[in-house]
């Protein structure tokens, strides 16, 4: 489907790369050299959850980075092993907080093609409602955050407004706001409420100018453009090494996305463009993001209009217990590719759950995407990376 | 594609199959990271997805590690698996997809298997000097190293 | 005694010219005290104004719609627990923002409100306002040294490098203005052929020469004059280290700036400074620029009726604010949790209305005109300030840089050379 370039010398070799920190060996005195190594602490109002980012640095420029993380590892595969399937769905949530939908669909899905289940028609129409509306979310808190570190204070209110409508939703729908827990194993557990229908045209109706307005107070601004053209360059070899997806991915040329390469949830009756960009710089990442919030509203608008009657439930055993074997199932989350690794050993809890977390995964691209930027723009690459600790740590 | 590189490695490839859809392959852990090489060269697999472990206690190769691959050129997915057993290493796919750092020392901090030619393998989600690796079957479900939560949160347990 | 009191009254000089010590001190008093009120007005206003921009309402508790918060920020300040560094240099770290604070007070000294409502009338005026702003650059380096700890230190080394740099720009700027004074004739290009009057550098001076011009220096050369003051508004907000140019002090940047380790009332000596100065040179921009105290249209619509009509203006803006307090108090809920906020709101619209009433007659009507107009036009700006604020993102430090030597030098320094071959031909 896309052909990839032959690898840029950078990495060639894949481990030249590498920053390697040489903690352990101290300057002789602060002014000895130019070289300073600065902490970027687990608590810091810009890094989006408990990230540590140790910089090394020359003068104003980055010569290399190392993040420790960890601080919020829960260990939530361990948990896995010791819960039943049923038991271990509301843990997927508290992974990727801001988009738990997705990460419900993921999970639920996994376990499906495991059980050889398929939901029916109904309840896939209701998942990819819900978890366009959460990508949409997502989204919105990306870019008021990464505004904010940017400087620009104002689109975070702005869009935290907007996406109150996607929570009264989800509220109304399942409960829960943020957490959500939205589907089962086999379908969805809720059907949709009385005014479902009336209140997603409502909002489909309200959010376009909403993005106008995102737009114009930030795409054409001159000191936007400044700050995020040409920061935080990712080459399209590099992204592909790196294993990068999601957004970032497609900033750099890749056309790739799960929904349409391996479509998955009733995808495949949809009709939306995947955007990409051609520098891979922190502005292609705005536009493509922008572009993506457009194209979740024009899935949602189709599915709502043919949702189709019927069952929200397949014929799901009451204990669950999948044949012995193993499956990787993966979706296009809000952040990137998020998959799910599930090895069943023929009992009610798993053997093993992993989770192919994409912040994780990206994050690890912040090495080679602030080399010789500077200090200012280590915090802009963070925000546009778009990362949660909660599922970088898990 | 199976079958050349069947013609290529013979009985290195143990097995090579298809599970619900999903392509794996189980193999030698003497071929692999040859194969891991042929594959994304040759075969144009160029996507590491992820490269993960299980652990199987009452097996004699206690550790399945598998790395999941993924080409954009064919868009298919594979599994490769090998089988060691404790205490055994693995070669690092590092020089062959840059992914491959992070996903190595996730495994390493959970589960133990060290990485032959890995740049900097240590621990990375648990701190730095913890002891014991968690996902392995035996540490049980809310054991905690208690000597470093000791002697660095001055608390007398985590529990 | 008595005469040397009464004999200023008769002069029609500022106590500067008049040598008068006493009235000297008496307007010192005035205009620090009225620095202060507007300088509390403006932290209300910007946290209101700002709040407004982001959809919500800011301070609504203390006070009715928040009025009293700036006087419960200020007790929390002097209440708060004075932090000192153990290593910091104890004299460096306690001098620092009292320099900050005399530098921008300091500039009040010239600045002039109306023809002989100024504290003095220095022949130097612009000169020494913008020598005596530029030590507030040594109270950034003091507060970031004096702190012993590297991230103040790098945070004061920008702050003041961002400082001096829009200070060359200001200059140019400047410069072109006072080039301005020294033409005669009337209108935006109106300059006589035998155009060689002195200009003056004296704050008055340069707002009399405005009103001998027939054209506020904005509109002079035009569009020269407002190149010129679009180049000093924007190094005025890049002096004052405010949003779009605030890298230095932004909290999510890495180095959280010069005032770090300050604590307490000494952090809001460092605030009371910035937004002192930040009035200063809003004021230095409307002399040169705006045509200081002078109501719009002087000539264009002039004579005895225009008079009149203009001077209603002090009246019905004070009218104004006490009938927005009015439809405040009418929309304030009505439970009794509310009734002290309610009556205090009342009162402070009854206060207001009293005051525009009293501005309403003639003598009062007379007198209070320049300073009126003066207040106003500066109060324009410090809106912009908030303005700016709440719209823009952050400028990266080199992109700050870039901006001040690499763009509004040389357009100052092309503005300053079209003024002045424009005069000369002219």
């Amino acid at each position: 489907m896309v052909d990839p370039k032959t690898p840029d010398p950078k990495t060639a070799e894949a481990t030249k790369y590498l920053s390697h920190l040489e903690l352990g060996e101290p300057d002789k005195t602060f002014l000895d050299s130019n070289e300073l190594v600065i902490n970027m602490g687990p608590q810091h109002p810009a890094t989006h959850g408990v990230l540590r980012v140790i910089l090394k640095l020359d003068g104003e420029q980055v010569l290399g980075t190392e993040c420790v993380i960890g601080y919020l590892h829960r260990g939530v595969e361990k948990i896995a092993e010791n819960r039943t399937y049923t038991m271990f769905n509301p843990y997927v949530d508290r992974m990727d907080y801001v988009a738990a939908v997705s990460n419900g669909l993921g999970y639920c899905e996994a376990v499906e093609k495991l059980l050889n289940i398929e939901a029916p028609p109904r309840a896939k129409y209701i998942r990819v409602i819900l978890t366009e509306l959460n990508r949409l979310a997502s989204h919105q808190l990306w870019l008021g955050t990464h505004a904010l570190d940017i400087g620009a204070m104002t689109p975070l209110f702005y869009t935290f407004r907007d996406r109150e409508e996607i929570l009264k939703i989800f509220e109304k729908y399942c409960g829960a706001r943020l957490t959500t827990h939205a589907f089962r194993i086999g379908g969805c557990q809720y059907e949709t409420y009385e005014g479902f229908e009336r209140d997603v045209i409502k909002f489909l109706d309200f959010v376009p100018p909403k993005i106008d307005e995102y737009e114009e107070l930030l795409t054409t601004n001159r000191i936007w453009l400044e700050r995020t053209k040409n920061v935080g360059v990712i080459s399209r070899a590099d992204a592909i090494a790196l294993g990068v997806t999601g957004p970032v991915l497609r900033a750099s040329g890749v056309k790739w996305d799960l929904r349409k390469a391996q479509p998955y949830a009733a995808y495949s009756d949809f009709d939306f463009e995947i955007p990409i960009g051609t520098n891979g710089d922190t502005y292609d990442r705005y536009t493509v993001r922008m572009e993506e919030m457009r194209q979740s509203l024009r899935i949602i608008r189709q599915a709502v209009e043919k949702i189709p009657e019927g069952p929200i439930m397949a014929k799901v055993p009451k204990v669950i217990k999948p044949p012995v074997g193993e499956i990787y199932h993966s979706i296009e989350a809000p952040k990137g590719e998020l998959g799910y690794f599930i090895v069943s050993d023929g009992s009610t809890q798993p053997y093993r759950v992993r989770v192919r977390p994409p912040s994780f995964v990206n994050l690890q691209a912040l090495d080679i995407m602030v080399r010789g930027a500077l200090v200012a723009d280590v915090i802009a690459v963070i925000g546009t990376l778009d990362i949660v600790l909660g599922e970088v740590d898990r | 594609m199976i079958g050349t590189l069947k013609g290529q490695y013979g009985s290195g490839i143990r097995e090579a199959n298809s599970y619900l859809g999903q392509n794996y392959m189980i193999v030698e852990p003497s071929i692999v990271s040859e194969l891991l090489q042929v594959l994304r060269d040759r075969e144009k697999f160029d996507y590491c997805v992820d490269i993960t472990a299980v652990h199987y206690p009452e097996r004699e190769k206690q550790f399945d590690v598998l790395w999941i691959l993924y080409s954009f050129p064919r868009n298919e997915r594979i599994r490769v698996k090998i089988m060691i057993s404790d205490g055994e290493s693995v070669p690092s796919a590092v020089p062959i997809w840059a992914t491959a750092n992070w996903l190595e020392r996730e495994v390493f901090d959970m589960f133990g298997i060290r990485f032959a030619g890995h740049p900097d393998l240590k621990r990375i989600l648990l701190p730095d000097g913890w002891k014991g690796y968690p996902l392995r079957k035996d540490y049980g479900i809310i054991q905690q190293d208690q000597e470093w939560v000791k002697a660095n949160l001055g608390i007398e347990s985590g529990q | 005694m008595l005469d040397y009191i009464t004999s200023y009254l008769s002069s029609n000089t500022t106590p500067g010219q008049a040598g008068n010590v006493f009235w000297a001190f008496v307007y010192i008093m005035i205009v620090f005290g009225g620095v202060s009120v507007a300088v509390m007005a403006m932290n209300w206003l910007e946290r209101k104004a700002l709040a407004h921009f982001q959809i919500r309402l800011g301070p609504m508790r203390v006070g009715p719609h928040g009025l009293l918060q700036p006087i419960a920020d200020a007790i929390k300040l002097m209440t708060k627990e004075d932090i000192i560094p153990s290593e910091a240099d104890k004299f460096v770290f306690w001098i620092a923002p009292l320099i900050i604070l005399c530098a921008s007070f300091a500039v009040y000294i010239v600045i002039p409100f109306g023809p002989t409502h100024a504290i003095t009338d220095l022949n130097i005026g612009i000169l020494f306002m913008l020598g005596v702003s530029s030590l507030s650059v040594l109270g950034v380096v003091m507060a970031g040294w004096a702190s012993n700890s590297h991230y103040p230190l790098i945070g004061a080394l920008r702050s003041s490098a961002q400082m001096v740099s829009y200070e060359v720009a200001m200059g140019m700027a400047v410069v072109s203005a006072v080039l301005m004074t020294s033409l005669h004739g009337l209108g935006p290009y109106g300059v006589s052929a035998a155009s060689s009057g002195t200009g003056t550098l004296s704050m008055i001076g340069i707002v009399q020469a405005q009103q001998e011009q027939h054209v506020w220096f904005l509109f002079k050369f035009f569009p020269l004059g407002f190149i010129a003051f679009g180049i000093f508004a924007i190094a005025m907000v890049a002096e004052t280290n405010r949003a779009p140019f605030d890298l230095p002090e932004a909290e999510s940047e890495l180095t959280a700036g010069f005032h770090t380790e300050y604590s307490g009332l000494r952090w809001s000596l460092f605030m009371l400074g910035e937004y002192a100065a930040m009035i200063a040179v809003s004021s230095i921009a409307v002399t040169l620029w705006l045509g200081g105290w002078y109501r719009p249209f002087p000539n264009a619509l002039a004579g005895e009726t225009w008079d009149l009509v203009f001077s209603l203006f002090p009246g019905l803006s004070f009218l104004g604010l006490a009938a927005i307090a009015f439809v405040g108090v009418r929309r304030m809920p009505k439970h009794p949790y509310f009734w002290v906020q309610t009556i205090g709101l009342a009162g402070f619209g009854a206060v207001l209305g009293l005051i525009g009433l009293i501005l309403f007659a003639p003598p009062v009507r007379d007198r209070i005109q320049d300073i009126f107009w003066f207040v106003a036009k500066v109060a324009g700006f410090m809106y912009l300030y908030i303005w700016y604020r709440a719209t823009f993102p952050r400028y990266r430090f080199d992109q700050l840089m870039k901006v001040g030597w690499k763009v509004l030098l040389p357009i100052g320094i092309g503005v300053l050379i079209l003024t002045a071959i424009l005069g000369v031909v002219l």
